[in-house]
């Protein structure tokens, strides 16, 4: 089974879109396997509007808690808390700020009264699906919680073993925006990284940024270029870029109506209307991506 | 004041109301604004500003350097890593800084004082300024995961102390803890939507982790804004958030964006939608 990231620095390029059109071509020719990476905003299901199969908690990492019957008010806990969590009021009692707390317990080891206790609590609950085109693997935070990246390994592993027992050809991962712990955990295992990007100068900043991230992690890449008449000159340049850096660049996607209508109607947008434009821009990218993955 | 400008959903126009939002207020007379670019994975801010930098400096996080003659390998240090930055394996610890969040808590436990504290860089932190504007960003290294310990580097060292007039902060997109980060430091909050399925379920997402969880004041601005408005706008009503302005979808405002033109330079129109916002902020922080 090969598997796909579908990435794009900047956020709003069309990662979400695409991806789901990939699907539903991919899904004509293979069994497949999907997995929404972007857990802070996982928008793919609103396009394959699958049916919840399974679901499961989601506990994040640690978070302390002083029980105020055993704090004797030392403030060691507010000395040694190198993120601010710990705060000591004027009454002598200290308590932990949750949404601070990184969860690595040195208060808890430092503790004179052994008064904190460390718990993982839930920070999220993730989900199998089933829609039309296969199994999707995605989630949902709570609220303000950290540790995406390991949710995102979370739901790309269930997604891995899914796959492999029904005998899947593809692991499509949509994945977040940026450069950080989640975008790693996405690109992490990729058999190829697919870079979905815009003619702009802030798309083409952090195109390269992501780039690099792949490279980083010995994953490689391939681009296309979203709307890419808003500044056809732009789309020159990356596609320039790509040649020189012997990037694959696998094509353009025209500015089309028709996108934001599926988007609307909650559909892959070539099923929507496989004869438009931008429909038959992304039926060529497929082609060319089914060559070199 | 610290504005923040926030979204859930990525590319719905963070940067673009941040940098008008700063240029505007530096043509209100109140003194030379700050825009600080927290969204350090991506930082474009400084793209549509004819910047000259000022100083740069390297921030990271602090790793435990062993002292290999006074370690005698008992393992505590690795047994009180939540991260397993730390291991044990013949006879000697070895350390995997990639995966160090920077607690110090190996060094605290160290029974022979073997741990001192090193730097792990993983960022760089920018200063900068235009004719009317103060400007620094966060830079968050290439391959490194961490984004929040250069936010909150950024944070501190630009917003020690008081400072008069008006500070927009742009933020990182989604809800987890580098959007947390930043808007945790600001007074109120404009969150930015776009009138799609995806915006609108991405701003109930970041609406819950802004007013909700940290109880800040925020309105909505409605970015590409059209004739579906109409849902976004029933979400707003229903959680009584304002609507404090909309920039409608026109093709015109993303061709001057992508050659790095900020929009109320492009169409000076847009100045009053800026003035007002900087009043609406304004107001609701003192309420």
């Amino acid at each position: 089974m090969k598997q796909l990231a579908v990435l794009s620095g900047k956020g709003g390029t069309g990662k979400t879109s695409v991806s789901a059109s990939l699907i539903h071509m991919a899904s004509r020719e293979m069994e497949l396997v999907m997995a929404d990476a972007d857990v802070d905003a996982a928008n793919l299901d609103l396009l394959l509007n699958g049916k919840i199969l399974e679901e499961h908690a989601y506990t994040g990492g640690f978070r302390a808690e002083i029980d105020p019957a055993l704090c004797s008010g030392c403030g060691r806990c507010h000395e040694v808390c190198r993120f601010g969590a710990v705060r000591c009021w004027d009454s002598g009692a200290c308590s932990i700020d949750g949404i601070r707390c990184e969860g690595c317990n040195a208060c808890v080891h430092q503790c004179p009264e052994t008064a904190i206790s460390s718990r993982r609590r839930q920070a999220g609950t993730w989900f199998r699906s089933s829609t039309q085109y296969g199994d999707l693997f995605h989630a949902e935070m709570l609220a303000g919680e950290e540790n995406s990246g390991k949710l995102v390994s979370l739901i790309r592993k269930s997604a891995q073993e899914s796959g492999v027992s029904n005998g899947s050809g593809l692991l499509l991962l949509d994945g977040p925006p940026g450069i950080g712990c989640p975008v790693i955990a996405s690109c992490n295992g990729a058999d190829l990284v697919l870079v979905v990007t815009e003619p702009g100068i802030s798309a083409i900043h952090d195109l390269k940024r992501v780039l690099g991230t792949a490279a980083h992690f010995n994953v490689p890449s391939a681009v296309c270029v979203n709307r890419f008449d808003i500044n056809p000159s732009r789309a020159v340049e990356i596609e320039d870029f790509c040649n020189d850096s012997g990037i694959p660049f696998l094509g353009r996607i025209p500015y089309d109506d028709t996108v934001p209508e599926s988007i609307s109607r909650g559909m892959p947008f070539t099923e929507y209307r496989p004869g438009s434009p931008a429909s038959i821009a992304l039926e060529n990218i497929w082609k060319e991506l089914s060559k070199i993955i | 004041m610290i504005i923040g400008v926030a979204s859930g959903k990525g590319g719905t126009g963070k940067t673009t109301v941040a940098v008008s939002l700063a240029l505007a207020s530096a043509e209100c007379g109140s003194g030379r604004p700050l825009l600080l670019d927290c969204d350090v994975e991506e930082p474009n801010a400084g793209l549509f500003l004819d910047l000259s930098f000022t100083g740069a400096e390297q921030t990271g996080i602090s790793i435990p350097v062993i002292d290999a003659d006074k370690c005698t390998a008992c393992g505590k240090c690795a047994s009180v890593c939540a991260w397993n930055a730390l291991a044990v394996a013949a006879g000697e610890v070895m350390n995997f800084p990639e995966l160090c969040h920077g607690c110090g808590s190996c060094s605290l436990v160290c029974p022979r004082d073997a741990i001192s504290q090193g730097t792990h860089v993983t960022g760089t932190i920018e200063t900068g300024r235009t004719d009317n504007i103060d400007f620094a960003r966060g830079t968050l290294n290439v391959g490194e995961s961490m984004p929040v310990p250069v936010i909150s580097s950024l944070l501190a060292s630009c917003l020690t102390g008081h400072r008069e007039g008006i500070t927009v902060i742009d933020c990182s997109p989604g809800t987890s803890c580098p959007m947390v980060e930043a808007v945790s430091a600001c007074d109120y909050v404009i969150l930015v939507t776009e009138p799609t399925p995806f915006g609108l379920h991405d701003l109930r997402a970041a609406s819950n982790v802004v007013v909700g969880q940290l109880g800040l004041p925020a309105g909505v601005l409605i970015n590409k804004s059209g004739p579906e408005d109409g849902t976004v706008e029933d979400f707003c009503r229903e959680q009584e958030l304002p609507i404090i302005g909309r920039i409608p979808l026109d093709r015109r405002i993303a061709e001057s964006l992508s050659e790095g033109i900020p929009l109320v330079e492009a169409m000076p129109g847009y100045g009053d939608l800026f003035r007002d916002l900087l009043e609406i902020s304004s107001r609701s922080v003192k309420k």
